[in-house]
Protein backbone atom coordinates (compact mmCIF):
# COMPACT_ATOMS: atom_id res chain seq x y z
CA UNK A 1 0.00 0.00 0.00
CA UNK A 2 1.55 3.28 -1.28
CA UNK A 3 0.22 5.55 1.95
CA UNK A 4 2.44 8.49 1.30
CA UNK A 5 0.34 8.74 -1.89
CA UNK A 6 -3.34 8.02 -0.26
CA UNK A 7 -2.53 10.73 1.71
CA UNK A 8 -1.30 12.99 -0.91
CA UNK A 9 -4.06 12.82 -2.80
CA UNK A 10 -6.31 13.56 0.37
CA UNK A 11 -4.24 16.42 2.08
CA UNK A 12 -4.52 17.85 -1.09
CA UNK A 13 -8.22 17.77 -2.20
CA UNK A 14 -9.12 18.83 1.63
CA UNK A 15 -6.79 21.76 0.85
CA UNK A 16 -9.01 22.76 -1.61
CA UNK A 17 -11.91 22.65 0.41
CA UNK A 18 -10.66 24.88 3.28
CA UNK A 19 -9.57 27.75 0.81
CA UNK A 20 -13.60 27.79 0.17
CA UNK A 21 -14.47 26.67 4.10
CA UNK A 22 -16.64 29.54 3.99
CA UNK A 23 -18.90 28.69 1.24
CA UNK A 24 -18.47 24.97 2.45
CA UNK A 25 -19.85 26.09 5.11
CA UNK A 26 -23.04 28.37 4.71
CA UNK A 27 -24.36 27.26 1.25
CA UNK A 28 -25.74 24.03 3.35
CA UNK A 29 -26.73 26.45 6.27
CA UNK A 30 -28.71 28.66 3.73
CA UNK A 31 -30.03 25.73 1.52
CA UNK A 32 -31.71 23.98 4.85
CA UNK A 33 -32.94 26.93 6.39
CA UNK A 34 -34.38 27.46 3.02
CA UNK A 35 -36.12 24.41 3.30
CA UNK A 36 -37.33 24.60 6.70
CA UNK A 37 -39.26 27.60 5.88
CA UNK A 38 -40.93 26.17 2.55
CA UNK A 39 -41.32 22.44 3.86
CA UNK A 40 -41.60 22.58 7.66
CA UNK A 41 -43.31 26.14 8.75
CA UNK A 42 -45.51 26.43 5.19
CA UNK A 43 -46.89 22.54 4.08
CA UNK A 44 -45.77 21.45 7.14
CA UNK A 45 -47.93 23.93 9.23
CA UNK A 46 -51.18 21.73 6.87
CA UNK A 47 -49.69 18.35 7.36
CA UNK A 48 -49.45 17.43 11.31
CA UNK A 49 -47.49 14.17 11.72
CA UNK A 50 -45.91 11.85 9.61
CA UNK A 51 -46.56 8.35 11.94
CA UNK A 52 -45.74 10.12 15.14
CA UNK A 53 -43.71 12.60 14.16
CA UNK A 54 -43.82 16.07 13.15
CA UNK A 55 -42.86 16.58 9.79
CA UNK A 56 -40.39 19.39 10.26
CA UNK A 57 -38.17 16.35 12.11
CA UNK A 58 -39.52 14.24 9.68
CA UNK A 59 -38.02 15.98 6.76
CA UNK A 60 -34.67 15.90 8.48
CA UNK A 61 -33.37 12.93 7.47
CA UNK A 62 -34.25 13.38 3.95
CA UNK A 63 -32.57 16.83 4.13
CA UNK A 64 -29.27 15.33 5.16
CA UNK A 65 -29.27 12.81 2.22
CA UNK A 66 -29.89 14.93 -0.03
CA UNK A 67 -27.42 17.51 0.19
CA UNK A 68 -24.98 14.97 1.21
CA UNK A 69 -25.33 12.80 -1.87
CA UNK A 70 -25.16 15.81 -4.06
CA UNK A 71 -22.41 16.91 -2.62
CA UNK A 72 -20.44 13.39 -2.07
CA UNK A 73 -21.12 13.23 -5.96
CA UNK A 74 -20.77 16.48 -6.85
CA UNK A 75 -16.95 16.53 -4.97
CA UNK A 76 -16.03 13.60 -6.31
CA UNK A 77 -16.93 13.86 -9.91
CA UNK A 78 -14.96 17.57 -10.03
CA UNK A 79 -11.79 15.89 -8.58
CA UNK A 80 -11.35 13.51 -10.62
CA UNK A 81 -12.74 15.19 -13.71
CA UNK A 82 -10.36 18.33 -13.09
CA UNK A 83 -6.99 16.52 -13.59
CA UNK A 84 -8.56 15.22 -16.64
CA UNK A 85 -9.38 18.64 -17.88
CA UNK A 86 -6.30 20.49 -17.25
CA UNK A 87 -4.06 17.47 -17.97
CA UNK A 88 -2.38 16.63 -14.79
CA UNK A 89 -3.77 13.60 -14.90
CA UNK A 90 -0.57 12.07 -16.36
CA UNK A 91 0.64 12.43 -13.29
CA UNK A 92 -1.74 10.11 -11.14
CA UNK A 93 -1.05 7.72 -13.76
CA UNK A 94 3.03 7.36 -14.33
CA UNK A 95 2.45 7.13 -10.48
CA UNK A 96 3.37 4.01 -8.41
CA UNK A 97 -0.28 3.96 -7.76
CA UNK A 98 -3.06 1.25 -8.03
CA UNK A 99 -6.84 1.63 -8.34
CA UNK A 100 -7.60 1.41 -4.45
CA UNK A 101 -5.19 4.39 -3.85
CA UNK A 102 -6.51 6.43 -6.10
CA UNK A 103 -10.21 5.99 -4.51
CA UNK A 104 -8.88 6.04 -0.97
CA UNK A 105 -7.45 9.51 -1.76
CA UNK A 106 -10.10 10.94 -3.63
CA UNK A 107 -13.22 9.40 -2.38
CA UNK A 108 -12.37 9.19 0.98
CA UNK A 109 -11.85 13.33 0.54
CA UNK A 110 -15.11 13.96 -0.95
CA UNK A 111 -16.45 11.55 1.43
CA UNK A 112 -15.10 13.32 4.03
CA UNK A 113 -16.66 17.16 2.55
CA UNK A 114 -20.10 15.47 2.33
CA UNK A 115 -20.01 14.40 5.97
CA UNK A 116 -18.91 17.62 7.30
CA UNK A 117 -21.98 19.31 5.27
CA UNK A 118 -24.34 16.79 6.55
CA UNK A 119 -23.21 17.47 10.15
CA UNK A 120 -23.55 21.26 9.49
CA UNK A 121 -27.20 20.76 8.13
CA UNK A 122 -28.02 18.17 11.17
CA UNK A 123 -26.78 21.18 13.36
CA UNK A 124 -28.79 23.81 11.49
CA UNK A 125 -31.90 21.26 11.81
CA UNK A 126 -31.65 21.26 15.65
CA UNK A 127 -31.60 25.17 15.32
CA UNK A 128 -35.71 24.55 13.88
CA UNK A 129 -36.91 21.43 15.27
CA UNK A 130 -36.40 19.13 18.30
CA UNK A 131 -34.43 16.60 16.99
CA UNK A 132 -33.95 13.03 18.97
CA UNK A 133 -31.84 10.11 17.62
CA UNK A 134 -33.21 6.57 18.64
CA UNK A 135 -29.74 5.08 17.21
CA UNK A 136 -26.59 7.19 16.83
CA UNK A 137 -24.81 4.30 16.22
CA UNK A 138 -26.84 3.40 12.73
CA UNK A 139 -27.16 6.88 12.04
CA UNK A 140 -23.62 7.52 11.67
CA UNK A 141 -23.08 3.77 10.26
CA UNK A 142 -25.67 5.38 7.43
CA UNK A 143 -24.19 8.90 6.96
CA UNK A 144 -21.11 7.42 6.31
CA UNK A 145 -21.73 4.94 3.47
CA UNK A 146 -23.48 7.36 2.31
CA UNK A 147 -21.34 9.16 1.51
CA UNK A 148 -18.69 6.44 0.62
CA UNK A 149 -21.11 5.21 -1.81
CA UNK A 150 -22.33 8.31 -3.65
CA UNK A 151 -18.96 9.84 -3.72
CA UNK A 152 -17.63 6.21 -5.51
CA UNK A 153 -20.36 7.26 -8.15
CA UNK A 154 -19.39 10.80 -8.48
CA UNK A 155 -15.93 9.25 -9.18
CA UNK A 156 -17.25 7.22 -11.84
CA UNK A 157 -19.16 10.33 -13.31
CA UNK A 158 -16.39 12.26 -12.96
CA UNK A 159 -14.40 9.86 -15.24
CA UNK A 160 -17.34 8.83 -17.48
CA UNK A 161 -17.60 13.00 -18.03
CA UNK A 162 -16.28 14.33 -21.49
CA UNK A 163 -17.28 17.75 -20.56
CA UNK A 164 -18.72 20.01 -17.84
CA UNK A 165 -21.77 19.88 -19.26
CA UNK A 166 -22.01 15.92 -19.13
CA UNK A 167 -20.66 16.48 -15.25
CA UNK A 168 -23.71 18.32 -14.41
CA UNK A 169 -26.18 16.50 -16.33
CA UNK A 170 -26.03 12.83 -14.40
CA UNK A 171 -26.51 14.82 -10.60
CA UNK A 172 -29.25 16.80 -12.58
CA UNK A 173 -30.96 14.73 -14.38
CA UNK A 174 -30.60 11.36 -12.44
CA UNK A 175 -29.57 12.26 -9.03
CA UNK A 176 -31.41 14.71 -8.38
CA UNK A 177 -35.26 12.90 -9.51
CA UNK A 178 -34.37 10.08 -7.51
CA UNK A 179 -33.28 11.39 -4.42
CA UNK A 180 -36.66 13.68 -4.82
CA UNK A 181 -38.63 10.80 -5.36
CA UNK A 182 -37.07 9.10 -2.39
CA UNK A 183 -39.10 9.64 -0.10
CA UNK A 184 -36.93 12.81 1.34
CA UNK A 185 -39.60 14.88 2.00
CA UNK A 186 -42.73 12.44 2.51
CA UNK A 187 -43.45 8.44 3.61
CA UNK A 188 -43.70 6.04 0.73
CA UNK A 189 -47.06 5.09 2.36
CA UNK A 190 -48.27 8.45 1.24
CA UNK A 191 -47.77 7.86 -2.27
CA UNK A 192 -51.04 5.59 -4.39
CA UNK A 193 -49.96 1.63 -4.53
CA UNK A 194 -49.40 1.99 -7.90
CA UNK A 195 -46.37 4.51 -7.02
CA UNK A 196 -45.43 2.80 -3.71
CA UNK A 197 -44.44 0.03 -6.67
CA UNK A 198 -42.29 2.17 -8.13
CA UNK A 199 -40.39 3.99 -5.47
CA UNK A 200 -39.35 0.29 -4.20
CA UNK A 201 -37.10 0.61 -7.61
CA UNK A 202 -35.61 3.95 -6.21
CA UNK A 203 -32.47 2.94 -4.41
CA UNK A 204 -32.32 6.84 -2.66
CA UNK A 205 -35.77 4.90 -0.76
CA UNK A 206 -33.77 2.96 1.03
CA UNK A 207 -30.85 4.93 2.01
CA UNK A 208 -33.54 7.73 3.38
CA UNK A 209 -35.71 4.92 4.63
CA UNK A 210 -33.03 3.32 6.67
CA UNK A 211 -31.46 6.60 8.09
CA UNK A 212 -35.16 7.75 8.96
CA UNK A 213 -35.00 4.69 11.25
CA UNK A 214 -32.02 5.66 12.86
CA UNK A 215 -34.11 9.19 14.24
CA UNK A 216 -37.51 7.79 14.68
CA UNK A 217 -37.51 4.00 14.47
CA UNK A 218 -39.96 4.32 11.60
CA UNK A 219 -39.33 2.78 7.83
CA UNK A 220 -40.74 2.40 5.00
CA UNK A 221 -38.75 -0.74 4.27
CA UNK A 222 -36.81 -3.05 6.60
CA UNK A 223 -33.67 -1.88 8.12
CA UNK A 224 -32.26 -4.86 6.96
CA UNK A 225 -32.80 -4.25 3.41
CA UNK A 226 -31.49 -0.75 3.84
CA UNK A 227 -28.44 -2.17 4.70
CA UNK A 228 -28.54 -4.72 2.28
CA UNK A 229 -29.41 -2.19 -0.29
CA UNK A 230 -26.58 0.57 0.48
CA UNK A 231 -23.79 -2.17 0.81
CA UNK A 232 -24.90 -3.68 -2.58
CA UNK A 233 -24.62 -0.22 -4.41
CA UNK A 234 -21.19 0.25 -2.87
CA UNK A 235 -19.95 -2.99 -4.31
CA UNK A 236 -21.34 -2.26 -7.58
CA UNK A 237 -19.61 1.26 -7.72
CA UNK A 238 -16.29 -0.44 -6.50
CA UNK A 239 -16.55 -3.33 -8.87
CA UNK A 240 -16.93 -0.70 -11.88
CA UNK A 241 -14.33 1.28 -10.76
CA UNK A 242 -11.76 -1.45 -10.32
CA UNK A 243 -12.84 -2.42 -14.11
CA UNK A 244 -12.42 0.86 -15.11
CA UNK A 245 -8.80 1.03 -14.28
CA UNK A 246 -8.53 -2.68 -15.15
CA UNK A 247 -9.19 -1.73 -18.74
CA UNK A 248 -8.32 2.08 -18.63
CA UNK A 249 -11.83 3.35 -19.77
CA UNK A 250 -11.53 7.21 -20.81
CA UNK A 251 -8.12 7.50 -18.68
CA UNK A 252 -5.55 5.55 -20.47
CA UNK A 253 -5.51 5.47 -24.19
CA UNK B 1 21.77 -4.69 -17.86
CA UNK B 2 20.41 -1.63 -19.65
CA UNK B 3 18.29 1.37 -17.27
CA UNK B 4 15.29 0.92 -20.05
CA UNK B 5 15.06 -2.01 -22.23
CA UNK B 6 12.55 -1.46 -24.92
CA UNK B 7 11.66 -4.86 -26.67
CA UNK B 8 9.84 -4.76 -30.09
CA UNK B 9 7.34 -2.26 -28.60
CA UNK B 10 3.64 -1.61 -30.62
CA UNK B 11 0.87 0.41 -29.84
CA UNK B 12 -2.34 0.14 -32.05
CA UNK B 13 -4.74 2.57 -31.41
CA UNK B 14 -8.59 1.44 -31.90
CA UNK B 15 -8.84 3.14 -34.40
CA UNK B 16 -6.23 1.01 -36.42
CA UNK B 17 -3.64 3.42 -36.48
CA UNK B 18 -0.34 2.00 -35.48
CA UNK B 19 1.70 4.37 -33.50
CA UNK B 20 4.65 2.55 -32.90
CA UNK B 21 5.67 -0.60 -34.50
CA UNK B 22 7.53 -2.33 -33.19
CA UNK B 23 10.52 -0.22 -31.30
CA UNK B 24 13.73 -1.57 -29.68
CA UNK B 25 15.89 0.20 -27.73
CA UNK B 26 18.36 -0.09 -24.70
CA UNK B 27 19.47 3.08 -23.02
CA UNK B 28 22.23 2.83 -20.68
CA UNK B 29 22.58 4.33 -17.13
CA UNK B 30 23.74 7.59 -16.72
CA UNK B 31 23.50 8.13 -20.29
CA UNK B 32 21.54 11.08 -22.27
CA UNK B 33 19.33 9.78 -25.46
CA UNK B 34 17.78 11.94 -27.55
CA UNK B 35 15.02 11.18 -29.50
CA UNK B 36 14.80 13.01 -32.24
CA UNK B 37 11.69 12.95 -34.95
CA UNK B 38 9.29 15.33 -36.43
CA UNK B 39 5.81 15.77 -35.27
CA UNK B 40 3.93 12.51 -34.77
CA UNK B 41 6.85 10.43 -35.11
CA UNK B 42 5.87 8.19 -32.00
CA UNK B 43 8.13 10.09 -29.47
CA UNK B 44 5.13 10.88 -26.86
CA UNK B 45 3.87 7.78 -27.36
CA UNK B 46 6.97 5.58 -26.50
CA UNK B 47 8.00 8.15 -23.22
CA UNK B 48 4.29 7.23 -22.58
CA UNK B 49 4.11 3.53 -22.96
CA UNK B 50 7.32 3.65 -20.60
CA UNK B 51 5.61 5.69 -18.20
CA UNK B 52 2.59 3.48 -17.72
CA UNK B 53 -0.04 6.79 -19.19
CA UNK B 54 -0.24 4.63 -22.79
CA UNK B 55 -0.87 0.32 -22.97
CA UNK B 56 1.07 -0.94 -24.84
CA UNK B 57 -0.19 -3.56 -27.77
CA UNK B 58 2.49 -6.14 -28.47
CA UNK B 59 6.36 -6.18 -26.71
CA UNK B 60 7.58 -5.49 -23.57
CA UNK B 61 9.67 -2.35 -21.72
CA UNK B 62 11.68 -2.73 -18.59
CA UNK B 63 13.49 -0.23 -16.49
CA UNK B 64 15.96 -1.02 -13.84
CA UNK B 65 14.83 -4.78 -14.65
CA UNK B 66 11.56 -3.81 -13.74
CA UNK B 67 8.78 -5.13 -15.91
CA UNK B 68 6.39 -1.83 -16.36
CA UNK B 69 3.60 -3.53 -16.71
CA UNK B 70 3.95 -6.79 -14.07
CA UNK B 71 6.00 -4.96 -11.63
CA UNK B 72 5.06 -1.17 -12.44
CA UNK B 73 5.47 0.10 -8.92
CA UNK B 74 9.07 -0.89 -8.87
CA UNK B 75 9.35 0.27 -12.37
CA UNK B 76 7.91 3.71 -12.01
CA UNK B 77 9.48 4.54 -8.69
CA UNK B 78 12.32 4.86 -10.39
CA UNK B 79 11.23 7.10 -13.64
CA UNK B 80 10.53 10.75 -13.48
CA UNK B 81 8.37 12.34 -16.24
CA UNK B 82 8.29 15.82 -17.47
CA UNK B 83 5.87 16.25 -19.84
CA UNK B 84 5.21 18.40 -22.83
CA UNK B 85 2.50 20.34 -21.77
CA UNK B 86 2.53 22.34 -19.31
CA UNK B 87 0.16 20.28 -17.23
CA UNK B 88 -0.15 21.91 -13.38
CA UNK B 89 -2.94 22.76 -10.90
CA UNK B 90 -3.11 26.42 -11.47
CA UNK B 91 -4.17 27.20 -7.60
CA UNK B 92 -1.50 24.86 -6.02
CA UNK B 93 1.44 26.37 -4.33
CA UNK B 94 5.13 25.94 -5.83
CA UNK B 95 6.06 24.06 -2.90
CA UNK B 96 3.12 22.45 -1.96
CA UNK B 97 3.33 20.65 -5.71
CA UNK B 98 6.77 19.59 -5.66
CA UNK B 99 5.49 17.67 -1.63
CA UNK B 100 2.63 16.47 -3.62
CA UNK B 101 4.41 14.66 -6.51
CA UNK B 102 6.81 13.50 -4.26
CA UNK B 103 4.10 11.55 -1.49
CA UNK B 104 1.97 10.61 -5.32
CA UNK B 105 5.12 8.39 -5.74
CA UNK B 106 5.58 6.80 -2.37
CA UNK B 107 8.20 8.91 -0.57
CA UNK B 108 8.04 10.63 2.72
CA UNK B 109 7.95 14.20 2.81
CA UNK B 110 11.68 15.82 3.22
CA UNK B 111 11.92 19.45 3.30
CA UNK B 112 15.36 19.72 2.78
CA UNK B 113 15.00 17.82 -0.61
CA UNK B 114 12.84 20.20 -2.13
CA UNK B 115 14.44 23.13 -0.97
CA UNK B 116 17.27 21.59 -3.06
CA UNK B 117 15.79 20.79 -5.77
CA UNK B 118 13.32 23.99 -5.94
CA UNK B 119 17.13 26.26 -5.50
CA UNK B 120 18.65 24.02 -8.30
CA UNK B 121 15.62 24.95 -10.31
CA UNK B 122 15.95 28.57 -9.28
CA UNK B 123 12.28 28.54 -7.52
CA UNK B 124 12.87 28.91 -3.64
CA UNK B 125 11.71 32.55 -4.17
CA UNK B 126 8.70 31.77 -5.60
CA UNK B 127 7.93 28.33 -3.44
CA UNK B 128 4.84 29.96 -1.95
CA UNK B 129 3.41 31.23 -5.00
CA UNK B 130 0.60 29.81 -6.62
CA UNK B 131 1.47 28.16 -9.94
CA UNK B 132 -0.82 30.57 -11.90
CA UNK B 133 1.17 33.93 -10.96
CA UNK B 134 4.69 32.26 -12.52
CA UNK B 135 5.99 32.81 -16.04
CA UNK B 136 5.60 30.44 -18.93
CA UNK B 137 9.38 29.44 -18.12
CA UNK B 138 8.93 29.20 -14.66
CA UNK B 139 5.70 26.83 -14.85
CA UNK B 140 8.20 24.56 -17.47
CA UNK B 141 10.94 24.67 -13.96
CA UNK B 142 8.07 23.34 -12.06
CA UNK B 143 7.37 20.68 -13.96
CA UNK B 144 10.97 19.58 -13.65
CA UNK B 145 10.99 20.24 -9.99
CA UNK B 146 8.02 18.02 -9.99
CA UNK B 147 9.48 15.38 -11.66
CA UNK B 148 12.34 14.96 -9.46
CA UNK B 149 10.68 14.96 -6.13
CA UNK B 150 10.77 11.46 -5.50
CA UNK B 151 14.61 11.57 -6.61
CA UNK B 152 13.97 9.24 -9.94
CA UNK B 153 16.91 7.25 -11.77
CA UNK B 154 15.36 7.95 -15.27
CA UNK B 155 13.82 11.39 -16.29
CA UNK B 156 11.83 12.03 -19.71
CA UNK B 157 12.07 15.28 -20.84
CA UNK B 158 9.34 15.74 -23.40
CA UNK B 159 10.08 18.50 -25.57
CA UNK B 160 11.34 20.65 -22.68
CA UNK B 161 12.70 23.97 -25.23
CA UNK B 162 9.21 23.57 -26.86
CA UNK B 163 8.34 27.23 -27.43
CA UNK B 164 11.04 28.24 -24.54
CA UNK B 165 13.32 31.35 -25.40
CA UNK B 166 17.21 31.17 -26.01
CA UNK B 167 18.41 32.07 -22.52
CA UNK B 168 15.38 29.51 -20.65
CA UNK B 169 17.05 26.89 -23.34
CA UNK B 170 20.56 27.26 -21.91
CA UNK B 171 19.15 26.99 -18.56
CA UNK B 172 17.69 24.00 -19.12
CA UNK B 173 20.45 22.44 -20.70
CA UNK B 174 22.71 23.04 -17.97
CA UNK B 175 20.27 21.67 -15.80
CA UNK B 176 20.36 18.28 -17.65
CA UNK B 177 23.98 18.41 -17.24
CA UNK B 178 23.53 18.40 -13.79
CA UNK B 179 21.38 16.16 -13.19
CA UNK B 180 23.56 13.75 -15.36
CA UNK B 181 26.54 14.32 -13.34
CA UNK B 182 24.32 12.73 -10.74
CA UNK B 183 23.67 9.80 -12.26
CA UNK B 184 20.51 10.07 -13.58
CA UNK B 185 19.66 8.85 -16.81
CA UNK B 186 18.39 10.89 -19.51
CA UNK B 187 15.96 10.54 -22.02
CA UNK B 188 15.04 13.62 -24.08
CA UNK B 189 12.44 14.37 -27.17
CA UNK B 190 12.74 16.94 -29.53
CA UNK B 191 12.41 18.29 -33.27
CA UNK B 192 15.21 20.82 -32.59
CA UNK B 193 18.30 19.19 -33.90
CA UNK B 194 20.20 21.82 -31.97
CA UNK B 195 19.69 20.18 -28.80
CA UNK B 196 20.11 17.08 -29.95
CA UNK B 197 23.40 17.75 -31.07
CA UNK B 198 24.07 19.92 -27.81
CA UNK B 199 23.24 17.80 -25.32
CA UNK B 200 22.96 13.97 -26.10
CA UNK B 201 25.21 11.11 -25.87
CA UNK B 202 23.44 9.17 -28.10
CA UNK B 203 20.77 9.80 -30.62
CA UNK B 204 17.77 7.95 -31.78
CA UNK B 205 15.97 8.91 -34.93
CA UNK B 206 12.52 7.85 -35.10
CA UNK B 207 9.95 8.60 -37.64
CA UNK B 208 6.20 7.59 -38.27
CA UNK B 209 6.72 4.87 -35.08
CA UNK B 210 9.52 3.25 -36.13
CA UNK B 211 13.70 3.86 -35.12
CA UNK B 212 15.40 4.28 -37.59
CA UNK B 213 19.03 4.67 -36.20
CA UNK B 214 20.30 4.82 -32.37
CA UNK B 215 24.04 6.12 -32.76
CA UNK B 216 26.65 7.70 -30.71
CA UNK B 217 26.12 10.91 -31.93
CA UNK B 218 29.86 11.89 -32.87
CA UNK B 219 30.43 8.59 -34.63
CA UNK B 220 26.46 9.30 -36.32
CA UNK B 221 27.97 12.46 -37.60
CA UNK B 222 31.18 11.41 -38.77
CA UNK B 223 29.75 8.61 -40.34
CA UNK B 224 26.79 9.92 -41.84
CA UNK B 225 27.86 13.33 -42.30
CA UNK B 226 29.31 14.97 -45.75
CA UNK B 227 31.99 17.47 -45.32
CA UNK B 228 32.78 20.61 -46.98
CA UNK B 229 36.38 21.77 -48.22
CA UNK B 230 36.34 25.52 -48.87
CA UNK B 231 39.99 26.53 -50.43
CA UNK B 232 40.36 30.50 -50.17
CA UNK B 233 42.41 31.70 -52.78
CA UNK B 234 45.02 34.82 -53.10
CA UNK B 235 43.55 35.85 -56.32
CA UNK B 236 40.23 35.50 -58.15
CA UNK B 237 39.72 33.60 -60.93
CA UNK B 238 36.76 33.62 -63.49
CA UNK B 239 36.72 29.79 -64.22
CA UNK B 240 37.60 26.94 -62.96
CA UNK B 241 40.62 25.65 -64.11
CA UNK B 242 40.24 22.76 -66.63
CA UNK B 243 42.26 20.34 -64.98
CA UNK B 244 39.90 20.13 -62.29
CA UNK B 245 36.52 19.69 -64.54
CA UNK B 246 36.06 15.97 -63.17
CA UNK B 247 35.60 17.21 -59.45
CA UNK B 248 32.47 18.39 -58.61
CA UNK B 249 33.34 21.86 -57.68
CA UNK B 250 31.71 25.08 -56.91
CA UNK B 251 33.10 28.93 -56.91
CA UNK B 252 32.02 31.40 -54.81
CA UNK B 253 32.96 34.12 -53.18
CA UNK B 254 33.32 36.25 -56.58
CA UNK B 255 35.90 33.71 -57.58
CA UNK B 256 37.91 33.52 -54.35
CA UNK B 257 36.61 30.49 -53.03
CA UNK B 258 36.12 26.77 -54.34
CA UNK B 259 33.84 24.83 -52.49
CA UNK B 260 34.33 21.02 -52.38
CA UNK B 261 32.18 18.59 -51.48
CA UNK B 262 32.96 15.21 -50.24
CA UNK B 263 31.52 11.97 -48.48
CA UNK B 264 34.23 11.16 -45.13
CA UNK B 265 32.95 7.34 -45.79
CA UNK B 266 34.42 7.09 -49.21
CA UNK B 267 37.27 4.92 -49.97
CA UNK B 268 39.39 8.24 -51.36
CA UNK B 269 38.22 11.66 -50.50
CA UNK B 270 40.41 12.94 -53.10
CA UNK B 271 41.47 16.26 -51.40
CA UNK B 272 45.58 15.48 -51.58
CA UNK B 273 45.00 14.97 -55.73
CA UNK B 274 42.83 17.98 -55.76
CA UNK B 275 45.22 20.24 -54.02
CA UNK B 276 48.41 19.29 -55.89
CA UNK B 277 45.88 19.80 -59.61
CA UNK B 278 45.19 23.51 -57.65
CA UNK B 279 49.27 23.94 -57.91
CA UNK B 280 49.55 22.59 -61.08
CA UNK B 281 47.40 24.93 -62.54
CA UNK B 282 48.48 28.58 -60.78
CA UNK B 283 45.90 28.72 -57.94
CA UNK B 284 47.84 30.21 -55.12
CA UNK B 285 45.54 28.70 -51.96
CA UNK B 286 45.78 31.29 -49.36
CA UNK B 287 43.96 29.26 -46.40
CA UNK B 288 41.90 25.91 -46.56
CA UNK B 289 38.97 24.87 -43.77
CA UNK B 290 36.19 22.00 -43.62
CA UNK B 291 32.96 22.27 -42.67
CA UNK B 292 31.14 19.04 -41.45
CA UNK B 293 27.08 18.63 -41.87
CA UNK B 294 25.00 19.10 -39.20
CA UNK B 295 23.04 16.47 -37.44
CA UNK B 296 19.58 18.23 -39.43
CA UNK B 297 21.39 17.34 -42.82
CA UNK B 298 21.82 13.66 -41.61
CA UNK B 299 18.55 13.77 -40.13
CA UNK B 300 16.59 15.26 -43.18
CA UNK B 301 18.54 12.56 -45.35
CA UNK B 302 17.31 9.47 -43.14
CA UNK B 303 13.81 11.01 -43.31
CA UNK B 304 13.94 11.70 -47.04
CA UNK B 305 15.11 7.87 -47.62
CA UNK B 306 12.07 6.77 -45.44
CA UNK B 307 9.81 8.59 -47.95
CA UNK B 308 10.76 7.40 -50.71
CA UNK B 309 11.07 4.32 -49.91
CA UNK B 310 7.43 4.50 -49.13
CA UNK B 311 6.43 5.88 -52.28
CA UNK B 312 8.70 3.09 -54.08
Amino acid sequence: MNLPAVLSIYKFEMLRFFRTILQSFISPVVSTSLYFVVFGAAIGSRIDQVEGVSYGAFIVPGLVMLSVMTQAISNASFAIYFPKFIGTIYELLSAPVNFLEIVLGYVGAAATKALFIGVVILGTSALFVDLEVQHPGAMLAFLVLTCVSFALLGFIIGIWAKSFEQLQLVPLLIVTPLVFLGGSFYSISMLPPAWQTVAYFNPVVYLVSGFRWSFFGIADVPIAVSLAAIAGFTAICMIAIWWIFKTGWRIRS
Amino acid sequence: MPMVDIRDVRKQYDDGFEALKGVSLAIEEGEILALLGPNGAGKTTLISAICGITRITGGSIAVGGHDVIADYRAARRLVGLVPQEINLEPFQKVADAVRFSRGLFGKRGDEALVERILRRLSLWDKRDSKVIELSGGMKRRVLIAKALAHEPRVLFLDEPTAGVDVELRRDMWETVRELQRDGVTIILTTHYIEEAEAMADRVGVINKGEILLVEDKASLMARMGQKELTVDLVDPIETLPEALSDYDLRLTGDGTQIVYSYDTRAERTGIGRLMGMLAQSGCNVRDVHTAQNSLEDIFVGLVGDQKKEAAA
